[in-house]
């Protein structure tokens, strides 16, 4: 048992029981806050994996970000004593026999498949190839989808103010 | 001279040969957490003791002046005075959110605290992504803020962390924006080589009128972000009593006192990594005595004395200007620090493409 060893089995342990608890929670803040638990080890997996801008992007995108949005919307809708109600027991027998037979599926594919060590070259994750790449109009660039992306966030925000607008005309 | 590398080095070696990769990795860890959360306690402790000093000197009082010489133990008696006090548990709270909610807030800052440059060869780690790291870690603090709020089942508490949760998420953005004006300069997120590139002259000077003009959207920007006046909306005394943290007592209150003292910390030390050359001496064109006299002072006390400097700032701030609305501030952000930021970046990659800093 080597160090990193641990620190994985550690991180996917939290990633596998705080899930569990944010869909099982019935208050709706502490299942925002299991959510924000689960975004975090999942940002220390890809640290682990030496990806550190990636690690970064998840903390700064996912748990500064939408986190902090989903917060913001149950501070302003509900209240602290409000409870999610108990699913009907019908609901809750078809939802139990999907989820075990979903996960004996995929632990059937997974077991039964071979998984062989990567022969790639590992990736460069240093931020001037990524930035490089970012700006790329060549073959395997992203400057087209990156504008494309940007074009549509543009429009969501117009619309947004659109709708969001007070006296419209 | 002054290197920490060797010292580190040698601790290395000695954990490497003695010890298993397993122990000597867990002891390092130890180590370094430890000598951490020293560095947190002593300087959270006597940021305090200066805020306090400085305050009443603006307002012409004497400020602590009875426990130990000049009042230098009367933080520590606080804090001692706070470790001692009932943590009160509310009835109608949610408990487990309000007793997580500091925990959040002050496991932010100690990661932040981390891969500060504090000398030469003296950082815990040097992230290929630095600034990112400290930006991305930093806007975790803002959940413990807000979930501190809403779980203490209180109005004011829930007002001061929408406020805060509101400052935090604007003010954010003009943070990045101003760090992204000295990445674009020196190339790299990286600190250790953002203080490499300082070596011929310090950002603020090298980068012409943008640098200074980013410099001051950040300190505006980061006193936003750390949530003290005159941006103190999210606990304003007069009208919220205290914000998110009225219901704190005792330990969990010191938490949250702590963290934003710290926050202060690592916003001025990132201004001086960033704008002021990190831990590296001031030095004047080529005049050779006066840069050896310089080069004589080690290079700790340098980011510590300018550190000084940007936190002295930042009370100076507090303590002179009045409180903002909260349409003010939100004006101040969108109307007027944005868009100067935007031009400002424009005008620093101009700049930067036709190698015109220095």
């Amino acid at each position: 048992m080597t160090g990193p060893k641990i620190i994985f089995f550690i991180l996917s342990g939290a990633i596998v029981v705080f899930s569990i608890l944010s869909i099982s929670s019935r208050r709706i803040l502490r299942a925002a806050i299991f959510l924000l638990f689960v975004l975090v080890a999942m940002a220390g997996l890809y640290y682990m994996m030496n990806f550190q801008f990636l690690a970064a992007v998840q903390l700064i995108l996912y748990a500064g970000g939408i986190v902090v949005l989903i917060i913001f919307s149950i501070l302003l809708t509900s209240q602290i004593d409000s409870k999610l109600d108990l699913p009907k027991k019908g609901h809750l027998l078809s939802g139990a026999i999907t989820a075990i037979g979903g996960i004996m599926l995929s632990a059937m594919t997974i077991l039964q498949f071979t998984f062989q060590p990567a022969r790639l070259a590992p990736v460069d994750t240093d931020m001037r190839s990524i930035g490089l790449q970012l700006l790329d109009t060549g073959v395997h660039g992203y400057a087209l989808p990156f504008e494309v992306i940007s074009i549509l966030l543009l429009a969501a925000l117009v619309g947004s103010i659109f709708i969001a607008q007070k006296n419209k005309t | 001279m002054y290197d920490f590398a060797p010292l580190i080095d040698s601790i290395t070696s000695y954990l490497n040969t003695n010890f298993s990769p397993f122990w000597a990795g867990l002891l390092a860890m130890v180590m370094l957490g430890l000598v951490l959360l020293l560095i947190y306690a002593v300087l959270g402790l006597y940021l305090v003791y200066a805020e306090r000093k400085i305050c009443a000197r603006m307002q012409n009082r004497m400020g602590p002046n009875r426990v130990g010489p000049m009042g230098l133990f009367q933080t520590i008696a606080d804090l001692i005075k706070l470790l001692l006090k009932e943590l009160i548990f509310i009835r109608n709270a949610d408990n487990f959110l309000f007793n997580i909610a500091p925990f959040i807030v002050i496991v932010a800052s100690i990661m932040a605290i981390g891969s500060i440059p504090f000398g030469k060869g003296l950082q815990a780690i040097d992230l290929n992504i630095g600034v990112l790291y400290i930006l991305a870690i930093s806007s975790m603090g803002v959940i413990g803020i807000l979930i501190a709020g809403w779980a203490s089942n209180s109005k004011y508490s829930v007002i001061g962390a929408m406020r805060s949760g509101a400052q935090v998420i604007s003010y954010e953005l003009s943070v990045g924006l101003a760090l992204l004006c000295i990445i674009t300069y020196a190339g790299t997120m990286q600190f250790s080589e953002i203080i490499a590139s300082q070596q011929n002259g310090w950002w603020i000077f090298k980068g012409h009128l943008p640098a200074m003009i980013a410099f001051a959207v950040y300190l505006v920007a980061g006193t936003a972000e750390t949530n003290r006046g005159p941006f103190d909306l999210a606990e304003a005394e007069s009208e919220l009593t205290a914000g998110f943290h009225t219901e704190y007592s005792g330990i969990k209150f010191a938490f949250f006192f702590l963290a934003e003292y710290m926050n202060m910390f690592i916003i001025a030390a990132v201004a001086t990594t960033l704008f002021l050359g990190g831990w590296l001496p001031f030095h004047l064109f080529q005049w050779q005595g006066f840069n050896q006299v310089m080069d004589f002072i080690p290079p700790v006390f340098w980011f510590f004395g300018k550190t000084a400097f940007v936190i002295y700032l930042m009370m100076w701030f507090k303590w002179t200007f009045p409180r903002l609305r909260i349409d003010q501030l939100l004006a101040l952000e969108w109307k007027y620090l944005l868009p100067i930021n935007l031009m400002n970046l424009i005008l620093i990659s101009f700049l930067t493409l036709m190698q015109w800093h220095f």
